[in-house]
């Protein structure tokens, strides 16, 4: 397979889709001739012109409101946020329409619309560019919300969003699109369902349940925690609504520890949910608390040293794993 | 852009008639049409070629949906409804649109435009059933082209924008009307869609009903200036019509439809009206108005002034208002009788149509609460 970067990966889904229904259109700020503030929509506009790369003015409950309209029409927009911050001001489209309308126009109406946006922090964006507000979105009915981590993931998930009746947020990283990864072939067909997370990584001593970019940090930690006798389990959600429950449990019954690794704030988050969920449905499995590791509860920091301090590390989660998994025999003795 | 799937069938239909004001090309001909009141000309009257038969099937609609909004009040009063908003005083504005839009255009109401449901043959005792908390859709928006009702104010203004532009990169006749009321005009939602509209130039007509009461907020603190004149600062014209005159509006409507499908974009109509009963069964207007400030626009009321417009054609008369009336008598009953006989859904059914396509935890949750419900069941 050859390896490409994650946001060529997102213009491949999107450039196959729209290939293969015309339907399929995008929308949003910067996304024609500039080709997106993150160059995910480079190129598209030459291919399919202006009636299906559609530059909008900057308003962002306009840019939502209208691909709900279109959508009802039946076309299969994907809007573009530039960023998950500026959701905020789309966020009455997206949860008072977007999430309620399959249900209160009594399933006659389908909103197969995806709104595609990157969150999170670590560019020095400052406290209103750095947001992980995944949470605010997974909490509704109504809304399918995910996040992968791979290239691969990547652009299977954006093709099963785009053809889904159903809305998607796709929340994407401001960090992830440079990351590279295996991906088939373009024209080679392959999708990723929106509701199964995967193990990136087998263990017995302790499951890691994260998502996003924290994945890859995590994947770190366990290969750290290996060097000292811990082998830990990584599980990457993919999707944190509807979340694979049953992936965390299966896993849990094995490891019987987990520690919850996301970028996001602690209170009120999906990590907490998460932990909910694994307390009410698997407590008797469970031999110790549940790890959490979270970003620091504070508006991200502007400045590089304190934003640095503001984020989850790779070491917090092996800090966390070591609090809740007993020192194996011998450990520190041969390492 | 292909065809929209759900939509194809009414996509492909032509609009029935010609344009109304195939004399001049410019938004001004629309403005050209009224005199100082906002209200028709007799020339703009008679180059709009309304025929009696026209105007008496407006008023019959006119007559029905006053009567239809006295027995949803009567409803909630008898308990047998949780809300009503009323819409007496808006069958001009509501009527003389809806019936102005082809068959084949698309209509995105605001919660009040019950009438304009009505002209589109939507089943009042169908409508009612959402009131009554009985079912989500009582209507198939893709069958009569008329998107559900809006809570929020103002958000289906965006909604109404990005399927006006779905049918301009479809290439197809339809256009487009959103209603609303005068508040909505404060929110980012209906600038941020007037701006998109302009800069797209998709084929829609903005009503404003302008009741001049956004509960009990006033227009004067509602609004500065005119909201016709809104338009002009997005590049696109705009007019305000007496909103009590169902002629005025529906010949005004329908030339800025015929205009929009000519590819000319939006057209913004200020039908001015008054909101003569309470903003819904959960408000008391004499807290903010008393009956002076009502009384000028009952002679203003939308129904007799069409009456007075047939009287003056000599296309009126008793044994018309007499069937009209009857008319809306039966259609009253009908709508009562098939409320009261509609039947209250299974509770599990709230968890259906959360999602074309549910997780699996949504249809667990659904399982788990029917069998909490009927334990034998699950036995």
């Amino acid at each position: 397979m050859r390896t490409i970067a994650y946001r060529d990966a997102l213009r491949e889904a999107i450039r196959e889709e729209m290939r293969r229904d015309e339907r399929v259109y995008i929308l949003g700020e910067d996304i024609a001739g500039y080709g997106g503030t993150y160059s995910v929509t480079k190129g598209l506009f030459e291919e399919f012109g202006a009636k299906r790369v559609k530059d909008t003015p900057l308003a962002e409950e306009v840019i939502a409101g209208a691909a709900i309209g279109s959508a009802i029409g039946g076309l299969r927009p994907i809007a573009e946020l530039m960023t998950a911050n500026f959701s905020l001001l789309a966020s009455d489209q997206i949860i008072n329409s977007l999430a309620k309308f399959h249900y209160m126009f009594g399933g006659q109406s389908k909103l197969p619309v995806v709104i595609r946006m990157p969150g999170g922090g670590g560019a020095q964006r400052g406290a209103q560019h750095s947001q992980m507000l995944e949470t605010m979105y997974a909490h509704i009915p109504g809304l399918k919300v995910v996040m992968p981590a791979t290239p691969y993931d990547a652009k299977g998930m954006l093709k099963s969003a785009i053809r889904d009746d159903d809305p998607v947020l796709f929340i994407e990283h401001e960090l992830l699109y440079s990351v590279k990864g295996e991906v088939p072939d373009e024209g080679e067909e392959y999708t990723v369902p929106l509701n199964r997370g995967i193990v990136r990584r087998e263990g017995t001593d302790v499951t890691i349940v994260t998502f996003s970019r924290m994945v890859h940090l995590s994947l770190q930690a366990a290969e750290e925690l290996a060097k000292e006798g811990i082998q830990a389990e990584v599980i990457d959600l993919r999707s944190v609504r509807p979340i694979d429950l049953d992936l965390v449990l299966d896993s849990l019954r094995k490891t019987n520890r987990v520690v919850v690794a996301e970028e996001g704030w602690k209170y009120y988050g999906t990590g907490q949910g998460l932990a909910a969920l694994i307390y009410e449905y698997g407590f008797d499995y469970l031999d110790a608390p549940i790890g959490h590791v979270a970003g620091k509860d504070v508006p991200m920091p502007y400045s590089k040293p304190l934003e640095q301090a503001a984020l989850p590390t790779r070491d917090d989660i092996i800090a966390a794993v070591k609090a809740i998994v007993p020192a194996p025999a011998g450990a520190g003795a041969g390492a | 852009m292909a065809k929209a799937l759900d939509t194809k069938d009414a996509r492909e239909a032509k609009p029935p008639r010609g344009s109304a004001d195939s004399s001049n090309n410019s938004g001004d001909s629309i403005a050209a049409m009224l005199d100082a009141n906002g209200v028709l000309t007799a020339e703009a009257e008679r180059a709009a070629n309304i025929s009696d038969e026209e105007l008496r099937t407006l008023y019959r609609l006119m007559v029905v949906s006053r009567r239809l909004d006295q027995e949803g009040l009567n409803l909630q009063r008898q308990g047998e409804l949780g809300l009503w908003g009323p819409y007496a005083g808006h069958e001009a504005a509501q009527v003389g649109a809806a019936m102005a839009m082809a068959p084949t255009d698309w209509i995105f109401p605001y919660y009040r435009d019950f009438a304009m449901a009505v002209c589109r043959g939507i089943d009042p005792g169908a409508i009612m059933t959402i009131f009554r908390g009985l079912t989500h859709g009582a209507w198939n928006p893709n069958e009569y082209r008329f998107a559900p009702f809006i809570i929020p104010v103002g958000t289906q203004v965006p909604h109404a924008v990005g399927f006006a532009l779905g049918c301009k990169l479809d290439h197809d006749d339809t256009a487009v009307l959103v209603g609303f009321g005068e508040g909505a005009t404060s929110t980012g939602d209906w600038h941020e869609a007037m701006n998109f509209a302009a800069v797209f130039n998709v084929p829609l007509v903005f009503l404003c009903e302008n009741n001049q009461w956004a509960i009990s907020v006033p227009m004067r603190q509602q609004v500065s200036g005119r909201i016709a004149d809104r338009a002009a600062g997005y590049g696109f014209p705009g007019v305000r019509v007496d909103g009590t005159d169902v002629l005025t509006v529906y010949a005004v409507v329908r030339a800025a439809a015929d205009r929009a499908r000519r590819g000319e974009g939006p057209y913004l109509v200020e039908a001015l009206t008054y909101r003569t009963q309470a903003h819904t069964t959960s408000d008391d207007p004499t807290r903010y108005r008393t009956e002076a400030d009502v009384e000028p626009w009952k002679s203003k009321d939308p129904i007799r002034r069409c009456a007075e417009r047939l009287q003056a054609r000599n296309a009126f008369d008793d044994a018309f208002a007499q069937a009209v009336s009857e008319e809306a008598e039966q259609r009253a009953l009908a709508m009562r009788q098939h409320l009261l006989s509609a039947q209250t859904p299974h509770p599990a059914s709230a968890f259906d149509l959360v999602f074309a396509n549910p997780p699996e935890s949504l249809l667990r949750e659904k399982a788990e609460f029917i069998e909490a419900l009927e334990p034998e069941r699950g036995e």
